[in-house]
């Protein structure tokens, strides 16, 4: 360890947690053009700072697109009042919000979200146990959740609470046997490791199809997206775990699900659809000039926004689970599929060796 | 450079302390007799351990500790604490029998740790951990040499597994 090492790896934590902060913001954007194209609405399309009307041309297309929205909408989530009710457990009230935040950015860690900038890997972390590593913060993300709903002290987020934490341990089981066929195929849990495998063989989810639709999936239980979103579900529980929540503290739940979107979005990049490789263009190896480092991050970026928008376009188009279909899918359907998927994944590599 | 060699000592006193302040915390917590609050801090004990795990090479048990039991055991307990009544819980006076048994046990616990740590000599030079590192070494070795108690440690999952599914079906013949 020498001092290079940790001014690059500072460096890439700031631009990281910038930029996802960045996806974030206009994630939430997306989220509202999309629902409001889908269901034949305009969406935000006026907010701007005064002088963005005066340029010529673009400024109206700008404004239209909805730009500024977000920028309003944080300013908003700052200026609000900070509202703590009477009857709340303060310390957790206060843990909550952040217990839901940090586990989303910490998982970013071991995304490789490029191959090589100059001599500079870019992954934060590149951990040989990169995939558990996942799963170990993921599997905390619960708490933010569980705890939110105890704080408030009231009986309709303490419900969602309870959901959470019986959802998300049960999809955590499927997630992680989900994965395992990947690692019989590939042999190995560096994720960088996988990426190169990828690159050599072609994505895992022609490999192992199966695998991608269960984890694809639990990836929507795991970040409480609709389908999922049981421990929300403002028409059953008011607004569920964050009901007693305003301004600031609020919108650290809504960051913590977006920054968990993005992460489990580039999690699936990473795993079935061969991360910064495109097997062409001869983007399939780790890159020696500048350009061909930034297109990696780029081919990286672009993949891991179609998966937002697919996160965005289910919550759009599909109805809630009621609470048995979704324990019965994840018990009874995805748990013995998982394990059928295990059993002959090793039986045809054992046949083929 | 210094740093590097002095931050494992650092981090393993930092984590050390922390397994053992955060484990007092999660019995007698002066300041809230609150089963949440000695479940979190149960949680942050396992962190604790986890981070001492990586400090000795085994990133694979590190990450299992976190998944199976901060990320899924204290979860279950949190869900059944938050399902009692906690009035009555934070009201209730220590039992003698409870006492004692706790007593025992830690008691226990304390002589096979003394007799590992002198079994281990301090100072002495010991040969390197055979579970370092990745899985491919561990699951060599539970499906070689330890496959007897792994397997055994398996049939004892399942005899719980079942156990739960009778206890659970009441109406089942």
């Amino acid at each position: 360890m020498n001092w290079s090492f940790i001014i690059f790896s500072v460096v890439k934590i700031a631009i990281v947690i910038g930029v996802v902060q960045g996806m974030v913001a206009y994630a939430v954007l997306a989220e509202r053009k999309i629902s409001a194209w889908i269901q034949d609405r305009v969406g935000p399309n006026r907010c701007a700072p005064p002088f963005v009307k005066a340029i010529p041309g673009l400024g109206p297309v700008l404004i239209r697109l909805g730009l500024f929205q977000p920028l309003a909408d944080g300013l908003k989530f700052m200026l609000k009042e900070d509202f703590t009710p009477a009857g709340v457990r303060k310390v957790y009230f206060w843990l909550a919000p952040a217990i839901a935040v940090i586990p989303s950015m910490l998982v970013i860690a071991v995304i490789p979200f490029g191959s090589q900038l100059g001599h500079q890997q870019m992954v934060i972390a590149n951990l040989n146990v990169g995939i558990l590593y996942t799963f170990g913060i993921v599997s905390l993300g619960v708490y933010g959740i569980v705890l939110a709903g105890y704080a408030a002290n009231s009986k309709y987020p303490f419900l969602g609470g309870i959901r959470s934490s019986a959802q998300m341990i049960s999809y955590e089981i499927s997630m992680g046997m989900s994965v395992i066929p990947v690692f019989l195929i590939v042999g190995n849990l560096n994720l960088n490791q996988i990426i190169g495998w990828q690159a050599q063989h072609g994505w895992l989810a022609l490999y192992s199809p199966v695998s991608f639709i269960i984890f694809l999936v639990a990836a929507f239980a795991e970040t409480n997206r609709l389908p999922f979103d049981l421990p929300e579900a403002e028409t059953e529980l008011v607004g569920g775990y964050h009901t007693e929540y305003s301004s600031m503290k609020f919108a650290l739940f809504f960051l913590g699900e977006y920054s968990n979107m993005i992460a489990s979005a580039g999690m699936m990049v990473t795993l079935f659809f061969g991360g910064w490789t495109l097997p062409f263009w001869g983007l399939d190896h780790p890159a020696t000039t500048p350009v061909a480092g930034i297109a990696h991050i780029l081919v990286f970026v672009v993949k891991m926004l179609l998966f937002m928008v697919l996160f965005i376009w289910v919550r759009w188009m599909f109805p809630r689970f009621r609470y048995d279909q979704l324990m019965d899918l994840g018990w009874r359907k995805f748990v013995p599929l998982a394990l059928v998927n295990i059993l002959v994944t090793a039986v045809v590599l054992w046949v083929m060796s | 450079m210094a740093l590097s060699d002095i931050l494992p000592d650092i981090l393993f006193y930092l984590f050390a302390a922390l397994t053992l302040l955060c484990g007092v915390l999660v019995v007698a917590n002066p300041f809230s007799r609150n089963p949440v609050t000695s479940a979190m801090f149960l949680v942050l004990t396992i962190i604790s351990m986890a981070g001492l795990f990586v400090l000795l090479h085994a990133f694979f048990l590190a990450a299992v500790q976190i998944i199976v039991y901060a990320g899924a055991v204290i979860v279950l307990f949190l869900f059944v604490i938050m399902l009692l009544d906690l009035k009555e819980e934070q009201r209730r006076k220590i039992k003698l029998f409870g006492a004692v048994a706790g007593l025992v046990s830690v008691g226990v616990i304390m002589i096979i740790s003394l007799k590992a740590l002198r079994a281990a000599r301090p100072g002495a030079n010991l040969p390197a951990p055979q579970l370092e590192g990745g899985t491919n070494a561990l699951g060599q070795l539970l499906f070689t040499q330890y496959v007897l108690p792994f397997e055994v440690v398996s049939i004892l999952l399942l005899v719980a597994m079942v156990g739960v599914i009778l206890l659970s079906k009441k109406d089942l013949k």
